[in-house]
Formats: structure tokens, C-alpha cells, sequence
């Protein structure tokens, strides 16, 4: 079993799978409390499929560099899902849909036409243990670093704008910054991290996490420390086992990540029954 | 000078106007109850006075030092924030946001602040529990002493008995009236409950097209529009 890691970490790609898995499932993890918090998890489900789209069209037209040709296209789309999640006419969650359903279709038209439905396309689809190069590591250190130096700088303003949006603003911070600044780093991370999860699987990362730490801690600031934990030890884990066991990536991590959200769902319905006696009096 | 002067303030929503002409004042230590029936404005008129829209015509002016983001301002709940995973004291605290501009983190005079507040509303006991576990009127107690670190001079609150049962009602209405009275604290309190508004505001501004209202509450119960609905209101009871 030992013999087996230290193998498998001889690997070069394997490395890099780790260290650019462990770095977006940090940063997802980050930016998924505020968006499960604000109800705004949809959108990173919609940005991925954005996402693939404009990485499939990116690939049938050559561009020599799809991932800086996508980013840009998903930061747009970003910005018109958070407007049409504030802006109440239109129901939020459809319109997400239908965007993200939408450029989809176009995705694979577009792929299937040109290229076909080549490896590439499937790894962005589904995500590849080997997606990850040189230049991707290198763009997800920098990412992870702006990420978590804005969380950090902008804790206490993330906090008040993710409670409690109208006191936020009223108390004369400005809101609508705040939530650009989270949804075009989501946009970021998603986009990066696409082919190594695939833009079906990449949206697990902001939810799971948050999810799962929300069930079993009580304050803030524990459940963004656990969710950030919980995002790194479920990728490195569902690298072994996709590995080892041949399976694909993103869904190796999507099933360590359900494991836990089980394990956190049991614990916490057991400690909020101690609560519940020990408040009772 | 008062805190907070309207002078021919108009409003309007989606085109239609909401709230024309409107002239009211509060002043320190004032207790003013904004009454009127859904759709009457009320909302409109907060964001107006909290300074997040402006008025279509006419203006708000604040005096009396009274800074532009130096509300307490009590929010309707909404449904995201009763499963919201933080403590009480990091709700609370973060009532303290105003003050720090663009610096990242809470001073030490902030958390004092903030525990002084918890003491004042006497949720000691609560400080580590989890906003989401508290009972109703709990959280509304965290949301006060939330907007009581915002400002020390005004709290705006928007309907801050809703969902609450009656005793625990009873038991907010004396709190706000303690801090005005005690405290110097003046109180702007939109309400859908004319009996109490009447029993505790010092003034009410009643919103009702173009029968609004306002001026103390002897006035009002003396008037048209509160002989209307305030006998209406007892006759309910």
C-alpha cells in the first residue's frame, strides 16, 4: 500500500494532478460557502457548462490558447447569471437552465462538426488524471494565491454581504461589488478547473464541501476552515482512487466528496439530538 | 435640525409613482411608526431613508452629525439567513463593519463593542450558539444588537415582530421601548400593528395615497385616517 503511493507520486502527472487538484478544490471550497449561503449554487452549474462550451469552440477554431479564450467568456456569463439571479422578473433558476443547457448543445454541435468527439472533448466533459500541464499548474498557483488572499482580506465584508445583504448595504457596503468579485473568481476556478473535472462534475466542488461542513459546524469561520479540508483531502483521495482503480476523475472525487456528506449528515444529526437535551432545560 | 428630513419626497416603483409629496421629520429621541397597508410604499420609503434609492423628486436630508451609513437597520429576515451557520457573536460583530472602512480586520474597541451590545440585550448565554438554532425571537435580539453596533443614535426597524408569538412580541416591543426611552435612542419602526404602533410611538406617519398621514400619535388618533383604523383595529380585538 505505502510502496504503491510513494509510486504513484514518482509519477510526474500524478504530482501535478495533485498539487492542481488540491489548489482548485481549495479554492472552489472557498467561494462555495458564500454561494451555497447566498442560494447562488446554480450558478456555478451553469458556468461550467458555459465553459465547455467555449473551450469546444475554442478547439474548432484552433485558437492556440482555449483556456484563455474561454475565461473571458465565462467571466461575461457570470456577470449576466448574478443580474438575472438579482433581478426578479425572470425566475433565476430556469434562466441558469437554460444558459447552461444551451451552451452545451452548442458545445457539442460545435465539437462533433469539427473535431469530433474527440479525447479532448471527453477529459473536458468528464475530466482526465492527465489533463493537467505545465502552464495549468502554473495558473492554478496563481489563482489559488488571489483567491485566498481575497477571502482573506475580504472576510468580514464576505461574511456580512453573505448574511445579510440588505444590512451589508445599508451600513454603506457596497454588495453588488462584493458578489462580482466572488462570481468572476468562480468563473476563474471554474474554467481551470474543468479539465481535470470536467465541466459536468466541476460544480460538485463548490457544492459538496460547503454542504457537508455546514451539516457539522456551528460558526462562520469553522465552516469555511472545514470545507476548505474537507475540498483538498476528497480530491487527494479521489486521485488515488481514480489511479489505482482506472476510473475517471471527476467522478472519483464526486464519490469521495458523497461519502463524506454522508459520514457529516450522520454525525450531525446525532449531535444535534445532544443539543437538543442539552438545550431542552 | 432634525436627524432625518423629508421634504417633498416622491417615489416610484416600476414607473408608477408610490409616494408623492411626502413631508415628515424625526428627531433625536423620537419614536415614529410608519403604518400603512402592502403595496402603501413602506419598503420604498426605507431604502429611501437608509439611502440606497433616490427620491424621484423632492429630498432626504440627514443633520445632527448623523452620518450616512449610521443606521441600525433591522431587515426583514429572509428564508437563507434562519440556516445560516455563523455564532452569535460574528453576527453580531459584524454590525461593526461601518466603521472599519476598508481596513480587513475588527479592532479590539469593535469586539468590545460588540460584547457590550450582547450584554445590553442580555443574550449572554448565547454568545457561542448558532444563529440557526436560536428560536425566533432570539434572532431578532442578535439582529438588534447587530444594528445597535451599527448606531448608537437611530435604529430603523422593518417589521420586527413578524412570525413572532405574541408574548415573545410583548417582550420586543418593551426592549425597543426601553432603548428609546433610557437610551436616548431614536426608533423608526415600519409596522403593520396599529394598536401597538399607537401605544408606543411617539409619532406615526401613515402611508395611504393621498390620505398619508403624519404627526404625533394624539394627533393621530384624532384624525380622519386614525379614527378610521384604529377603531377598526380595537374592534378586531
Amino acid at each position: 500500500m505505502f510502496d504503491e503511493i510513494i509510486k504513484m507520486f514518482s509519477y510526474e502527472f500524478f504530482v501535478r494532478a495533485v498539487i492542481g487538484g488540491s489548489l482548485i478544490s481549495l479554492c472552489a471550497a472557498l467561494l462555495g460557502v458564500s454561494l451555497v449561503l447566498k442560494r447562488y449554487s446554480m450558478i456555478g452549474d451553469g458556468l461550467s457548462h458555459v465553459g465547455f462550451g467555449a473551450l469546444a469552440i475554442a478547439a474548432a477554431v484552433n485558437a492556440a490558447a482555449p483556456l484563455e479564450f474561454a475565461v473571458p467568456i465565462v467571466m461575461i456569463a457570470a456577470f449576466f447569471l448574478l443580474r438575472i439571479s438579482q433581478n426578479g422578473k425572470i425566475k433565476g433558476d430556469s434562466a441558469i437552465a437554460i444558459i447552461s443547457t444551451a451552451s452545451l448543445a452548442v458545445g457539442i454541435m460545435v465539437a462533433t462538426m469539427t473535431t469530433g468527439m474527440n479525447t479532448d472533448i471527453n477529459s473536458y466533459l468528464f475530466g482526465s488524471i492527465i489533463a493537467m500541464s505545465q502552464k495549468d499548474i502554473i495558473i492554478c498557483i496563481i489563482l489559488s494565491i488571489i483567491v485566498i488572499i481575497m477571502f482573506v482580506f475580504f472576510y468580514n465584508k464576505i461574511f456580512a454581504v453573505t448574511f445579510d445583504e440588505s444590512f451589508a448595504k445599508a451600513t454603506g457596503t457596497k454588495a453588488g461589488i462584493y458578489n462580482m468579485i466572488i462570481a468572476f473568481l468562480t468563473a476563474l476556478t471554474i474554467t481551470v478547473g474543468m479539465k481535470m473535472m470536467g465541466s459536468l462534475l466541476i460544480s460538485s466542488l463548490i457544492i459538496f464541501p460547503a454542504i457537508t461542513s455546514m451539516r457539522i459546524c456551528k460558526r462562520f469561520k469553522t465552516v469555511v476552515i472545514c470545507s476548505a479540508v474537507i475540498s483538498v483531502l476528497c480530491s487527494i483521495s479521489g486521485l488515488i482512487i481514480s489511479y489505482q482503480y482506472n476510473t475517471p476523475t471527476g467522478a472519483s472525487i464526486v464519490i469521495t466528496n458523497v461519502c463524506l456528506l454522508i459520514i457529516s449528515g450522520i454525525i450531525g444529526s446525532i449531535s444535534d439530538k445532544i443539543n437538543t437535551k442539552k438545550y431542552a432545560k | 435640525m432634525s436627524f432625518i428630513t423629508c421634504e417633498n419626497v416622491s417615489f416610484s416603483y416600476e414607473n408608477t409613482s408610490v409616494i408623492k409629496n411626502l413631508n415628515f421629520s424625526v428627531n433625536q429621541g423620537d419614536y415614529l411608526c410608519i403604518v400603512g397597508e402592502n403595496g402603501s410604499g413602506k419598503s420604498t420609503l426605507i431604502k429611501g431613508i437608509l439611502g440606497l434609492k433616490s427620491p424621484a423628486d423632492g429630498k432626504i436630508t440627514r443633520g445632527d452629525g448623523l452620518k450616512p451609513n449610521e443606521t441600525g437597520y433591522l431587515p426583514q429576515q429572509t428564508p437563507a439567513q434562519k440556516d445560516f451557520p455563523a455564532s452569535v457573536y460574528e453576527v453580531v460583530l459584524s454590525g461593526r463593519l461601518n466603521s472599519r472602512g476598508l481596513k480587513p480586520f475588527y479592532s479590539k474597541k469593535d469586539k468590545q463593542i460588540a460584547i457590550d451590545n450582547i450584554k445590553r440585550l442580555k443574550i449572554e448565554h448565547l454568545l457561542k450558539r448558532s444563529y440557526r438554532d436560536l428560536s425566533g425571537g432570539q434572532q431578532q435580539r442578535v439582529l438588534l444588537a447587530r444594528a445597535l453596533c451599527a448606531s448608537k443614535k437611530i435604529l430603523l426597524l422593518d417589521e420586527p415582530v413578524t412570525g413572532l408569538d405574541p408574548i415573545v412580541t410583548e417582550d420586543m416591543y418593551k426592549l425597543i421601548e426601553e432603548l428609546n426611552k433610557n437610551e436616548h435612542i431614536t426608533v423608526i419602526m415600519v409596522s403593520h400593528d396599529i394598536k401597538s404602533s399607537v401605544r408606543y410611538a411617539t409619532h406615526i406617519l401613515h402611508l395611504d395615497g393621498d390620505r398619508t398621514f403624519f404627526g404625533t400619535t394624539d394627533e393621530y388618533i384624532k384624525s380622519p385616517i386614525g379614527k378610521y383604523f384604529f377603531s377598526e383595529d380595537t374592534q378586531n380585538v
